[in-house]
């Protein structure tokens, strides 16, 4: 099996592109869990063989496809109900971007 | 390096530096209904009234792919001279913004559904072919509003707020290869390949191509590098560049803005820049993720594509006469050189000029009116020709007027103005404003009796034999019938007078 290892760079840059502010400590410790659940899915490739393409599904289905015709909505009232906060008839979310 | 008394005049840039260009257009497709859901894809309804649990991203919900968005994909494909896949698959493109719910869009990454085709345009007499690389097909995003900010944008804003009746709406996606060797001509370029691509579109009912809404958006990357060098420069991605005559001005800013970096001996920064449409210019925005980044993968809930060969061929055979051909055709028919009809074209005139000879016009009237008296005014009021008050039948009917000598061109004139202003129709204006030419010859003779009276002098000089005065007459006469006149006849009435 190919030696895996997660840095705490990558770790840390996982954490930017999530938008998640880590400690350092945390860090450290989430390189060592995410190295250990990478290890767990990497023994696949150990059985993998050659000649045997790869799948995304269990069956061999495709083409599962629908009509142009209009279905259903939620009304307004129902789509926002879930929302922390709402505005002018919008899910209102925290700042995207900070002021850079 | 955005300050604009930095920049490199373009001339100079490009005759040390070499541009390549790419582009990157969205076209929100005019299925009746979403990518993924059935929510309709009406534009303008109320926020979040087209929305289901799919598109929202709620916890259980599985999305179902639109038949028609794959079809009207493969007519792209296929009007672009592309492969089409015999089996491919959705992709999830990770990312944390709130425009899409679900924190992810469907997308398609290593398995698009059309691939290497190209699509032929002409700018200023010179034929370029653009290398199409691929076609695909994923879901557009929400929409928000940036709260707080001085300037309504992303940076700088408190919070924000989404509606996301635009999520989900099939998005097509048409990726150029780099177009290298336009050299000076890469503004216009690019301008023609977009506006060729819309008019193909348009022409293959797969979209409404309305820009100011949004259907067709267009990101430009532009790469400068020294003219002797052995490779291409770093390229920078211009996004939301949504009018014809922004992505000229966008490839040409680039060009003279990542000339002057160079010339500073710094490096140009891949990035995404955004486009300001008052000022022509760009900005730096964030530095752009990796492919890696997004996290792509197979997805899950969607089982593949496989267009069955007998369907690809029948949605070929259905294909419409394609833009290129069409002009082609009329340009035969209507007698025209390449340039004129390059101009025809350029003008947004085609369509317009090709239902007003329908409506019985002859290709030089239409021609005439159109790159003419129409041209004028929707340049004087900033409208494309197409948006003017005034239809192919309008103007058929004002050409056909002239003909039959009830109008002259500038009576004409004047009933073109009042069916822009919404007086009704030609024969309704002409009637209204009292615009026709006096056939009467008793009101004419009077008219020019009048004309020769109050003017004894020049009378006296056309008598002499100097007929070039008897315009002076005409002029009287056409003043006193305000331009109701025929002048020719009213020109042999004064010499027949005065001889």
């Amino acid at each position: 099996m190919a030696v895996m290892s997660i840095t705490r760079a990558e770790v840390a840059h996982l954490a930017r592109l999530s938008r998640l502010a880590l400690t350092d400590a945390e860090l450290d410790h989430f390189a060592g869990q995410l190295d250990q659940i990478i290890g767990a899915v990497a023994r696949v490739q150990e059985v993998a063989a050659e000649g045997i393409p790869p799948m995304t599904h269990a069956v061999p289905v495709v083409n599962v496809l629908r009509d142009d015709v209009v279905a259903g909505c939620l009304t307004p009232e129902q789509a926002l109900s879930g929302a922390p906060a709402t505005e002018q008839g919008r899910f209102r979310v925290p700042r995207i971007l900070a002021e850079d | 390096m955005t300050d604009l008394a930095q920049l490199v005049p373009y001339g100079e840039a490009l005759s040390r530096y070499e541009p390549v260009i790419g582009l990157e257009t969205h076209v929100e497709l005019g299925t009746a209904t979403k990518m993924f859901c059935g929510c309709p894809t009406t534009f303008g309804l109320e926020p979040n009234s087209a929305v289901c649990p799919v598109c929202l991203g709620l916890p259980g919900s599985l999305p179902v792919a639109n038949r028609a968005a794959i079809e009207f994909t493969i007519r792209i494909g296929l009007a672009l001279n592309c492969s089409i896949a015999s089996w491919c698959r959705f992709a999830r493109k990770n990312y944390f913004y709130p425009d899409m719910p679900k924190d992810f869009q469907i997308s398609q990454y290593d398995e698009p559904l059309c691939t290497d085709g190209w699509l032929d345009v002409e700018v200023d007499g010179r034929a370029f072919r653009v290398g199409i690389e691929r076609v695909h097909l994923e879901e557009d995003t929400g929409k928000s509003l940036h709260m707080g900010g001085a300037t309504g944008r992303i940076h700088g804003a408190d919070y924000s707020l989404v509606d996301y009746n635009r999520a989900g709406i099939p998005l097509v996606e048409v990726v150029t290869k780099p177009v290298a060797g336009t050299g000076v001509l890469a503004p216009e370029a690019a301008r023609a390949y977009v506006t060729e691509l819309r008019d193909l579109l348009r022409c293959l009912g797969v979209s409404d191509v309305r820009m100011e809404e949004g259907s067709l958006r267009c990101d430009v990357n532009t790469s400068l590098a020294p003219r002797d060098a052995a490779d291409w420069g770093t390229r920078t991605e211009t996004k939301n560049v949504n009018s014809l005559r922004s992505v000229e001005r966008a490839v040409r800013f680039e060009i003279a803005r990542q000339a002057a970096v160079l010339d500073a001996g710094q490096k140009v920064v891949q990035e995404t820049r955004h486009f300001h449409e008052d000022s022509g210019s760009t900005t730096g925005g964030r530095s752009k993720e990796e492919a890696q980044d997004y996290r792509y993968f197979p997805e899950p809930d969607l089982v593949p594509v496989a267009p069955a060969r007998d369907w690809v061929e029948q949605i070929r055979a259905s294909l419409p006469e394609l833009p290129a051909a069409r002009r082609a055709r009329l340009q035969a028919d209507w007698g025209l050189s390449g340039a004129e009809m390059t101009h025809l074209s350029n003008a947004g005139a085609v369509d317009l000029v090709s239902a007003t000879v329908e409506a019985g016009a002859s290709p030089a009237e239409a021609r005439k009116w159109w790159l003419g008296e129409l041209a004028r005014r929707a340049n004087e009021s900033g409208a494309e020709l197409s948006q003017l008050a005034i239809t192919p039948a309008h103007v058929a009917r004002v050409s056909v007027m002239v003909r039959a000598g009830t109008l002259n061109d500038q009576l004409a004139r004047q009933v073109l103005e009042g069916v822009l202003a919404g007086e009704g129709d030609p024969d309704a204006v002409a009637e209204a404003r009292g615009l026709a030419i006096v056939s009467d010859e008793g009101a004419l003779a009077e008219a020019v009796d009048a004309a020769i009276a109050a003017n004894p002098d020049v009378a006296a000089k056309v008598r002499d034999g100097k007929t070039a005065a008897a315009g002076a007459l005409v002029g009287a006469v056409m003043k006193a019938t305000r331009g109701r006149a025929d002048a020719a006849r009213a020109r042999e009435l004064i010499l027949e007078r005065l001889s």
